[in-house]
C-alpha cells in the first residue's frame, strides 16, 4: 500500500462553523464525514438575527478593521487573546465577500451594494444583515455550498447522529469517534485522522435561555470528560431582550436598537440611581417614560455591551420599576417608521406570534436571557510570527488532532461578546480549521488504518456498556425533573449577578445533582429514537459543564465582563487578567481549576468605560507583517 | 383550572395508534411546551403511564423549520401553534396531533424528510462559486430584487408544501413546490442565472414541474408566506421556453 492515503476528516456539527469548516476542507479534495444531530440546515446559527460584523468603512466614517478589533477586545474587558481577534477583524471584510458571492441575499443600498447597520459595543455601522434573519442566510449559503460537494462525493452527512465519545490512541492523538444513530439507537465507530468538532454552545444547561433544543453542551462535556481542557467556562453571556416564556426565551435582536428601538420603564422621580461616571440622577420623570440607558450612558445609549444592558435592565427592576410591577422592561421600536420596522419584520413577528402583541404599534415586554457561551474548547493559536508558528495547529485542543471551533470553543470573545461577531468567529474558525486540518493531516506520522483495531473496539465497547447501564437503572429520579431543578440554580445563581456563598452552594447542588443522576430510570428504554435516552445520556455531561460554569465562577473575585459580583466590583488585572482552564477530575467528577497568561501583545488593557465616545484609532504593538488570511 | 385534550397518531410504521394525553391550559402554551409536558410526565388519559411521545423540535422560534406535524389536520409548525388560539377557533377541547403523512415515519411525530433536502441537489440549488476565496464582491443587486430573494430564501425546508399538496403521494414523483422555488431563488440571482438552464431541465422531467395540479394549498400552508405558486408559475414560463429552446441542437448565446 504506497499509495497516497485518502485524506479522511470528522467535522461534528452543522452550523456555520462547521459548514465553513467542512466547505473549505472539501475544496483541497479531503474527504469530509460531518455528522449532526439534526439536519445541519436547522443548526442553530439560524437563529442569529442581528448581522455579521466586517469593517468594510461603506459608510465614509473612517472605519477601520484595527478598530473592529479594538472594539472587540475591549467589549471583551480584555480577556481574550489578541492574535486571533485581530486576524479575525482582518478576515471580516473577505469573508462578507466571499458569502456575497455564494449569493447570501445581504441588505442593499439602492446602489445595489451591501447595507450595513450599527449594533452594540460601537457607534460604526459595520453590521452586514439580511432583514432579522442574518444567521439563517448566513448558514443556508453555507449548507448550500456544502451541498455541492456532497454532490460530488468529498461530504458525507451523517445526519441524525449524535457524536458519543473521541476514540484517543495510546499517544493520546484523537483517531475517530463513536457515534450514534438517533432513528435505531445504533452505536458505531468512525475512523478518522482528524475530529473537528463545532458542536456550539450549552445553553440547555439553564435551560431557559434563547438557544435552540440542540444546543446541550454535550459533546463538549464528553470531551471534558476524556481530558479535553475547557476554558472560561464562566463567562455566560445574557442578552438583554429576550421574551419572557416557558419553554424559551425567544431572542428579540440586538437590531432592534441599533435599527432606533430604546428601552425604558415608567419614570420615578423619588428614586434615583448611581452612574458609572459618578452621577446620582433621577429615576426619570414620575409616570413618563424613562429611557435609562440614554441617561445613564449618554454617548453610547440603547447600545451598549449586552453585559452592561443586562444589568442594567436588572438595577432598574430591582428599584421597583418593572413593567406591571414584574422583572421586564419595555423595548419599544413602535415610534420607527414603516421602513425601518420592515427591516425588523423577522424578529418584530416572532413577538408578535408568541405574545399576540403588535410590537409595530406598541411596546415589547422583554427581560434578560441566557445567550452565548464565550467559554469553550480551549485551543491553541501560534501567531503569524511565532517562532513555533508551523509546529502548531490553530484551534486545536489539548488533544492532538482534535480540533474545536465556533461557540464550542473559547476563542475571540473574552468576557463579552459584541453583538454581531458571532457569526463572523464561526466562519473565520471554520476556515482556519480546513486550512490547519490539512497541515496537520501532512505532518501526521502514523494513519489511524495502521493502528491495531482494538483501540476502536473498544471505544465502541465502553460506549455500548454506558448504554445498557443508563437503560438498567432503576432509581427513582426522573432526568427532565433533574434538568428543572439545575436550571433553577443555574439560572438564579450562575447568570447577571453572582455571589460567592451561592456559588459554593450551586456547586453542592451539581454535586448532589450528580449523584441523583445514577438513581434516573427511563420512561422509555425502547431502541426507536428514544428522545428520553438521548438527553439522558447527554445529561451527565451538561452538570459537569454546569460545575465548570459555576467553580469558575466562584475562584473569579473580580467583575469582568459578564462575570459580575457585587463582593468584588472592580476588575483585577494583576490576579484574573488569564484566562481560566477547566480539567476534569475523574474522582471527585469536579473540575481541577488552573489559570494561563492572556495574550495581550498588540493592545495595554485600559479601562473599559462606555460613558464617553471617543473616534480614534488605536495603536497596535508587535503586528506580525506576515499574516495570511484564510480565504 | 381548564383541561383540554392531545389526542395524538402515534407509533412506528405499521403500528399506529391513537392516544389521548389531558393537560392544564395555561396562556400563551404552545403546542412544543404540551409536547414538554408529557415528556416529563407521560401519562396518559387513562391513567396509564406510557412512553413519552417523540417529536423534532429546535429554533422553537419557526425558524428551523424542525416542528413540522399536523395540528387539526393542518401542516405547521408546533412551535407557532398557540393551543388557546386553536381551542377558540374550533370551540372544541381536543387538539388532534399527527405526523406529516407525506414522509416515511420515523416514530410518533417525527418523519424522515431526507428526500426534501435531496431534491435540493436535483435543482442545483445554490451558485456555483469558483471557491471559497476573497475575490471580490458578488454583482449588485438592486433593493427590490435582494427582498424578492431574501423572502424566497427563508425556506426551512419543513415539508409544509408537499404535505398539503394534492400531487405529493407515493404513486406520483413530483418534486414538490419547495424545490421549483429553490430553483427560482437561484435563477434570480445574475450569478446563478449563468445556469439557468441546469435548474431548469430538470424540471421537465418526469416529477417536475408539470406535475403541479395547481390546486394552490402550497402558498396557503407556507409558515414563511413564500409565494410558491407564483414561483411555479415563474418556472413553469421558463420551463415551457427551454423545452422549445432544447429543440434546437445548438445553445442559445446571448
Amino acid at each position: 500500500m504506497t499509495k497516497k492515503a485518502k485524506k479522511e476528516v470528522i467535522v461534528v456539527g452543522g452550523g456555520l462553523a462547521g459548514l465553513s469548516c467542512a466547505m473549505k476542507l472539501a475544496e483541497q479534495g479531503l474527504y469530509v464525514t460531518l455528522i449532526s444531530v439534526t439536519k445541519v440546515k436547522r443548526s442553530h446559527s439560524v437563529c442569529a438575527q442581528g448581522g455579521i460584523n466586517a469593517a468594510m468603512n461603506l459608510k465614509g466614517e473612517n472605519d477601520s478593521p484595527y478598530i473592529h478589533a479594538y472594539e472587540t477586545i475591549k467589549g471583551g474587558d480584555f480577556l481574550a487573546d489578541q492574535p486571533p481577534v485581530v486576524e479575525m477583524c482582518l478576515a471580516a471584510p473577505g469573508i462578507i465577500r466571499m458569502m456575497d458571492r455564494f449569493g447570501c441575499p445581504f441588505n442593499r443600498t439602492l446602489e445595489g451594494n451591501l447595507d450595513f447597520r450599527g449594533f452594540g459595543g460601537t457607534l460604526y455601522r459595520r453590521t452586514a444583515f439580511c432583514g432579522a434573519s442574518t444567521g439563517q442566510q448566513l448558514l443556508y449559503a453555507l449548507d448550500e455550498q456544502v451541498r455541492r460537494y456532497e454532490t460530488k462525493g468529498l461530504v458525507v452527512k451523517y445526519e441524525n447522529h449524535e457524536f458519543m465519545r473521541l476514540v484517543i490512541d495510546e499517544m493520546g492523538v484523537a483517531r475517530g469517534i463513536v457515534m450514534m444513530d438517533h432513528y435505531n439507537m445504533k452505536l458505531q465507530v468512525l475512523r478518522a485522522d482528524s475530529v473537528v468538532i463545532a458542536s456550539g454552545g450549552p445553553g440547555l444547561i439553564f435551560k431557559k435561555s434563547t438557544n435552540s433544543t440542540f444546543c446541550t453542551g454535550a459533546a463538549n462535556g464528553r470531551l471534558y470528560r476524556q481530558g479535553m481542557e475547557y476554558a472560561n467556562g464562566e463567562f455566560i453571556q445574557i442578552h438583554p431582550t429576550a421574551i419572557p416564556a416557558e419553554d424559551k426565551l425567544r431572542l428579540i435582536s440586538e437590531s432592534a436598537r441599533a435599527e432606533g428601538g430604546r428601552l425604558w420603564v415608567y419614570g420615578d422621580a423619588s428614586k434615583s440611581i448611581d452612574t458609572p461616571d459618578g452621577r446620582t440622577i433621577s429615576c426619570g420623570k414620575t409616570g413618563e417614560p424613562w429611557f435609562f440607558l440614554e441617561d445613564i450612558y449618554p454617548d453610547f445609549g440603547n447600545l451598549v455591551p449586552r453585559d452592561i444592558a443586562s444589568r442594567e435592565v436588572l438595577r432598574v427592576c430591582e428599584r421597583g420599576l418593572g413593567i406591571d410591577g414584574q422583572m421586564q422592561v419595555f423595548l419599544d421600536v413602535s415610534h420607527l417608521s414603516k421602513q425601518t420596522q420592515h427591516k425588523l419584520d423577522a424578529v418584530l413577528d416572532i413577538y408578535q406570534k408568541f405574545t399576540g402583541e403588535d410590537p409595530r404599534k406598541v411596546p415589547m415586554k422583554i427581560f434578560p436571557a441566557v445567550h452565548y457561551s464565550m467559554g469553550g474548547a480551549w485551543v491553541d493559536w501560534p501567531a503569524a510570527n511565532d517562532s513555533d508558528r508551523f509546529t502548531r495547529y490553530r484551534q486545536m485542543t489539548s488533544i492532538p488532532g482534535c480540533f474545536n471551533i465556533g461557540e464550542s470553543d473559547f476563542q475571540y470573545h473574552g468576557a463579552n461578546r459584541l453583538g454581531a461577531n458571532s457569526l463572523l468567529s464561526c466562519i473565520f474558525a471554520g476556515l482556519v480549521s480546513g486550512l490547519e486540518v490539512p497541515r496537520y493531516l501532512d505532518d501526521l506520522g502514523v494513519r489511524n488504518e495502521n493502528l491495531p483495531s482494538y483501540l476502536f473496539v473498544e471505544a465502541l465497547a465502553q460506549e455500548e456498556a454506558f448504554k445498557q447501564d443508563l437503560l438498567a437503572r432503576e432509581g427513582k429520579e426522573n432526568v427532565h425533573r433533574l434538568h428543572d431543578e439545575l436550571s433553577e440554580w443555574m439560572v438564579a445563581h450562575v447568570t447577571v449577578k453572582r455571589n460567592n456563598k451561592d456559588l459554593e452552594q450551586t456547586l453542592d447542588k451539581i454535586s448532589e445533582l450528580q449523584e441523583r443522576y445514577e438513581k434516573i430510570s427511563l420512561d422509555d428504554r425502547g431502541q426507536r429514537l428514544n428522545q428520553t435516552y438521548i438527553f439522558a445520556a447527554q445529561f451527565g455531561p451538561m452538570l459537569d459543564l454546569a460545575a465548570v460554569i459555576t467553580k469558575g465562577a466562584l475562584l473569579r473575585n473580580e467583575f469582568r465582563g459578564a462575570h459580575y459580583k457585587a463582593e468584588f466590583p472592580e476588575r483585577d488585572d494583576v490576579n484574573f487578567l488569564k484566562t481560566t482552564i477547566a480539567r476534569y477530575n475523574k474522582e471527585t467528577r469536579m473540575p481541577h481549576i488552573s489559570y494561563r497568561p492572556v495574550d495581550l501583545r498588540h493592545l495595554k488593557p485600559v479601562k473599559r468605560v462606555y460613558t464617553k465616545f471617543k473616534k480614534a484609532i488605536p495603536e497596535f504593538e508587535n503586528m506580525p507583517e506576515n499574516i495570511a488570511l484564510p480565504l | 383550572m381548564t383541561k383540554y385534550i392531545l389526542k395524538i397518531y402515534r407509533g412506528i410504521p405499521e403500528k399506529q395508534y391513537w392516544e389521548e394525553f389531558e393537560l392544564t391550559l395555561r396562556p400563551f402554551l404552545n403546542i412544543n411546551s404540551a409536547l414538554l409536558e408529557i415528556q416529563k410526565n407521560p401519562v396518559n388519559h387513562k391513567g396509564q403511564r406510557v412512553a413519552p411521545v417523540a417529536w423534532e423540535n429546535g429554533c422553537l422560534e419557526e425558524v428551523c423549520g424542525s416542528c413540522s406535524m399536523l395540528v387539526n389536520s393542518r401542516p405547521r409548525q408546533a412551535c407557532t401553534a398557540l393551543v388557546q388560539e386553536i381551542l377558540d377557533e374550533t370551540k372544541k377541547n381536543v387538539i388532534i396531533l399527527a405526523p406529516l403523512s407525506k414522509f416515511p415515519l420515523v416514530r410518533d411525530l417525527v418523519v424522515d424528510r431526507t428526500s426534501m433536502f435531496e431534491s435540493l441537489k436535483r435543482v442545483r440549488a445554490w451558485i456555483d462559486a469558483d471557491d471559497a476565496l476573497d475575490r471580490g464582491f458578488g454583482p449588485k443587486i438592486s433593493p427590490q430584487e435582494q427582498e424578492v430573494r431574501y423572502l424566497l430564501s427563508t425556506c426551512m425546508t419543513c415539508g409544509c408544501c408537499s404535505e398539503s399538496c394534492p400531487q405529493v403521494s407515493d404513486r406520483s414523483d413530483f418534486i414538490g413546490p419547495a424545490p421549483i422555488s429553490q430553483a427560482r431563488l437561484f435563477n434570480a440571482h445574475p450569478v446563478g442565472a449563468l445556469q439557468e438552464e441546469t435548474r431548469v431541465r430538470p424540471l421537465l422531467e418526469k416529477g417536475g414541474i408539470a406535475s403541479c395540479g395547481n390546486a394552490q394549498n402550497c402558498a396557503k400552508v407556507c409558515p414563511k408566506k413564500i409565494p410558491l405558486t407564483e414561483s411555479i408559475a415563474v418556472m413553469g414560463r421558463k420551463a415551457t421556453k427551454q423545452a422549445l429552446k432544447d429543440l434546437i441542437s445548438l445553445p442559445d448565446v446571448k
